[in-house]
């Protein structure tokens, strides 16, 4: 065993064999050579005996705006849990595009690995700025000590200049944003993740709390989202979910229940009974 | 062009602070000294040598106070055991101390006296070139930013938090207390290191060598203020304060807390070992005592009275605190832990932002 294994084996991290502290300089690497960006395969996640994740697979495909549907408890945010790892699964394997392990990676390491996530209850930064907060979700190299000495470039400043005025913030941009509404909290969060970059975005119910008048400009993004990005899109608005167009995916007890487009599955029987025979 | 290293620390301060600083050194390096030296005892004017020493040693509690808000204030990490980090720096320059005393202890001999005591023959190996002021002065920040990396580190990468990692830093404490009163330790026991002659071959007791580490201090304090608010200004602050306010959401977006959380927990420890390297000389003594549960606690009622968060607050909170102990435990000895658990309630109930907080009202208030 080399001096790299022993320490491997006592301090439990996994060091890169460039780096001799071997963080984080390993690269991930996105390999969409089959144009699939996710793979879940047979996952499995129980809490206590309660299968939240029963056998799940799912495949995205590089650019598609997928959207998941399901009953309260179907598992949906567990899903999004185990793709960012928070939670890890039981069993099944995940896997960003052909070749990274999603199981193998801390939260952060997926998130630089090109996958961003919105909660379900907006969570920001409150005490720090409109500006400071997509500031800091702003892809870069964020390891702290480089974050030590990191000073804004000015297309960076544009950067976030051009996503306050997507997402109509741009007359708050000192304002912290524990003062901003509701709605403006979603965008604000939705401006986070577009700053960031991401290869796939997981949204949890982006337009809760919403006007419609919002909701649709926030479809109207997405759409346009999709094809360089990869999204999926958890939400019980089916106005919102017809007005996406993507394919959706049923979920009930932990495993998909239907695929297709929107009116095929609006007419399955069993999802029909899911939602209303109970 | 690349501005001059400490002009680029200094346009951390607004104009108001930046007078503020240049004011504190005026008096720190030139009218102490003056006003000790020019004037006789009598005099209105005249500051007295104990007075040098309280303050040179409250300026070193501010400089623990300040550390304690970078990780407390801004990391949101409550610290119980700071006084380990502050003691070791004590230590590691009380070993340099005890080697200046050279024969003039009480046995006359090369080992220091409490060895002579325990009928040691020769220093032991940890001893090992502690008569060297630059060895000594690297073990100062050396040894406590090594012990707070190994357990920052596990800590840290176990997810511990809140009032479970408070509880552990005290335990840390407490075990190096216990372990250092243990004469077998090889640091003097219960009765520490005491008895200093000298240091870097000046009589440590002189009115020059108490103004030049009086000024040191000073100095240092000056320094470590300036430092830390040009780090919470930058985008490492920020982070930092964004991980006090939603961890999980810092890791969404690609941070790694373990790496901020421990050069922060290493850089305060750090500089509570500068702290108590300072702290030794000019008080004269160094033992297991300044390990206690109750020192430790101590720093965050210094930096909870003062405001944390504000840099500047613990600095205020040190001196309030730590002047209100000196009147106290001369006029009212008994009492003083009274006050000091009176003054946490009442700062923790009424005065969540500490004096700076109530400070800050007034002023709204006015205006």
């Amino acid at each position: 065993m080399s001096a790299r294994d022993v320490l491997r084996k006592i301090i439990g991290i996994e060091l890169d064999e460039n780096s001799p502290f071997g963080y984080p300089a390993r690269q991930h690497a996105l390999d969409i050579s089959h144009n699939v960006i996710l793979y879940l395969d047979e996952i499995t996640v129980s809490f206590d005996g309660f299968k939240a994740l029963n056998k799940l697979n799912l495949m995205i495909d590089a650019g598609e705006l997928r959207c998941i549907i399901g009953p309260n408890g179907a598992g949906k945010t567990t899903m999004m849990d185990v793709i960012t790892g928070k939670t890890r699964s039981d069993s099944g394997t995940a896997f960003f595009g052909q070749s990274i392990d999603l199981s193998r990676l801390t939260e952060a390491e997926i998130a630089q690995a090109g996958i961003g996530r919105k909660f379900q209850k907006p969570t920001l930064f409150e005490h720090h700025s409109v500006f400071e907060n997509l500031e800091l979700a702003m892809t870069t190299d964020k390891r702290a000590r480089v974050t030590l000495t990191a000073c804004l470039r000015d297309e960076d400043r544009d950067r976030i200049a051009d996503t306050l005025r997507l997402i109509r913030l741009d007359g708050e941009t000192d304002r912290p944003a524990g003062l901003l509404s509701h709605g403006q909290k979603q965008w604000l969060e939705i401006g986070m993740l577009l700053m960031q970059d991401p290869r796939l975005l997981l949204l949890d119910e982006p337009v809760a709390g919403m006007t419609d008048d919002e909701t649709m400009r926030t479809a109207e993004l997405f759409v346009s989202l999709a094809g360089k990005h990869s999204l999926v899109v958890v939400e019980h608005d089916m106005a919102f979910v017809k007005a996406l167009g993507g394919k959706v995916t049923v979920l009930h007890e932990g495993s998909v229940l239907a695929e297709g487009d929107l009116d095929a599955v609006q007419n399955d029987q069993r999802v029909i009974e899911v939602y209303l025979g109970r | 062009m690349r501005k001059a290293f400490v002009f680029r620390f200094l346009e951390a301060l607004d104009a108001r602070q930046q007078l503020a600083l240049a004011a504190f050194l005026a008096v720190t390096l030139l009218l102490v000294p003056i006003l000790h030296l020019a004037l006789p005892p009598g005099n209105v004017f005249h500051v007295s040598t104990y007075a040098i020493t309280l303050l040179g040693k409250i300026m070193c509690y501010a400089i623990v106070a300040v550390a304690m808000d970078l990780i407390w204030g801004y990391g949101g990490i409550l610290s119980l055991g700071h006084g380990i980090f502050f003691a070791l720096g004590g230590y590691a320059f009380g070993m340099y101390l005890m080697r200046q005393i050279g024969r003039d202890g009480s046995y006359h001999s090369d080992l220091p006296d409490f060895m002579v005591f325990l009928d040691w023959k020769e220093l032991p190996w940890y001893w090992t070139g502690s008569d060297n002021f630059l060895w000594a002065a690297l073990l100062v920040i050396a040894v406590p930013a090594l012990v707070a990396f190994i357990f920052g580190y596990f800590a840290f990468r176990s997810r511990i938090k809140g009032v479970y990692f408070s509880i552990i830093t005290q335990a840390l404490t407490y075990a190096a207390m216990l372990l250092f009163f243990r004469n077998e330790t090889g640091f003097g026991g219960n009765n520490g290191f005491t008895d200093f002659k000298r240091v870097l071959g000046y009589t440590i007791t002189s009115p020059e060598t108490r103004l030049v580490l009086f000024g040191i201090t000073a100095s240092v304090l000056a320094a470590t203020f300036v430092f830390a608010r040009w780090l919470v200004a930058s985008k490492f602050g920020r982070v930092l304060t964004a991980i006090r306010d939603a961890e999980s959401r810092v890791m969404f977006i690609g941070y790694d807390p373990l790496w901020f959380k421990l050069f922060i927990w290493t850089l305060s420890a750090m500089l509570c070992g500068i702290a108590g390297a300072l702290y030794v000389p000019q008080v004269g003594i160094i033992n297991p005592s300044e390990m206690s549960v109750a020192n430790s606690i101590e720093i965050a009622v210094w930096v909870a009275v003062g405001g944390r968060g504000t840099l500047i607050g613990p600095i205020v909170g040190a001196f309030a605190v730590n002047l209100a102990k000196s009147w106290f435990t001369v006029s009212f000895p008994e009492y003083w832990l009274f006050f000091l658990g009176l003054l946490f309630i009442v700062v923790t109930l009424l005065l969540p932002q500490g004096l700076v907080g109530l400070w800050r009202m007034l002023r709204q208030a006015k205006a």
